[in-house]
């Protein structure tokens, strides 16, 4: 089981507390369509992904950003059972949705960038470390039921 | 592993030419988060006295590290050739395992993000991961 310490704790509670989903999830989903192109394959129904410009003003894209942010409300809320929390999600992903699994690491750094991108300095090295924790146990779990 | 399209240079040259005067700044501060985000990179420097976030260690290594980076913009038409010397010193003398290359640029792209939010475009951001892949390339070369 992964131990947290109180510290950790109230690092990824602020975070999140002061988060604008709205803002980062459309920017995290964006940023890893980008970035790593090959992503899109899971988006074929979303329309226009032809270049950057249609994939930052594609709605779907935006709405589907804060869908996955608000997915790690389910972490947030069990942070001593991550595993378990996930484990209907991580079904999903792997019998219906079809993602294969190292996908969820190439939004987790997208994330972490953007979340960097808006904190600033605020963003320390410890709390880069604590968040890229949480996100990390985030993505084990969901690849947890696959087989 | 894909090769620079004349964008990606244009992009990374206009980019990296806004770090020009911060290369310690940038560099402490990614060699910092790489320590303590990835502890298993301080097993390079037992050398060192002090390796906390902005040490004097550290600082002086961001600012070797970064200076290099930017240097390989000069040398972007042919990485392989420019970086020669410094894959035979990583390969034969510092023997960094050179998956940690990858672990290095990821705290640079998090520090870039963090001190240019609005250069650092997701356009800017591919671009720039695929330089530094390439250098972490360039670097592995005289491995094995």
């Amino acid at each position: 089981m992964v131990e947290w310490s109180e510290n950790e704790r109230s690092i990824i509670s602020n975070i999140f507390s002061n988060l604008d989903y709205n803002d980062i999830g459309p920017k995290a989903l964006v940023r890893c369509l980008i970035v790593y192109p090959w992503t899109q394959r899971y988006f074929t129904s979303f329309g226009n992904l032809y270049n950057a410009e249609a994939i930052s003003t594609n709605p779907k894209v935006a709405a589907h950003g804060i869908k996955v942010l608000h997915g790690l409300d389910r972490a947030l809320k069990n942070m001593d059972n991550i595993k378990a929390t996930y484990a209907e999600l991580s079904v999903l992903h792997s019998e219906k949705l079809h993602v294969d699994p190292d996908n969820f690491k190439l939004l987790s750094d997208c994330l972490t960038i953007v979340v960097a991108g808006k904190l600033g300095s605020a963003f320390t090295p410890e709390i880069q470390a604590t968040f890229q924790k949480f996100l990390a146990v985030v993505v084990s779990a969901l690849g947890k039921q696959y087989h | 592993m894909t090769s620079l399209s004349a964008k990606d240079k244009d992009t990374v040259k206009a980019f990296c030419a806004k770090v020009a005067g911060k290369e310690e700044q940038i560099g402490c501060d990614a060699v910092s988060r790489m320590l303590t985000v990835y502890p298993q990179t301080k097993t390079y420097f037992s050398h060192w006295k002090d390796l906390r976030p902005g040490s004097a260690p550290v600082k002086k290594h961001g600012a070797t590290v970064m200076t290099a980076v930017t240097d390989a913009v000069s040398k972007i038409d042919d990485l392989t050739g420019g970086l020669l010397s410094l894959s035979e010193l990583h390969a034969f003398t510092l023997r960094v395992d050179p998956a940690n290359f990858k672990v290095l640029a990821h705290n640079l792209l998090v520090v870039l993000a963090t001190v240019f939010p609005n250069d650092f475009t997701p356009e800017v951001h591919v671009a720039m991961d695929k330089f530094l892949a390439a250098v972490a390339h360039a670097l592995s070369e005289k491995y094995r």
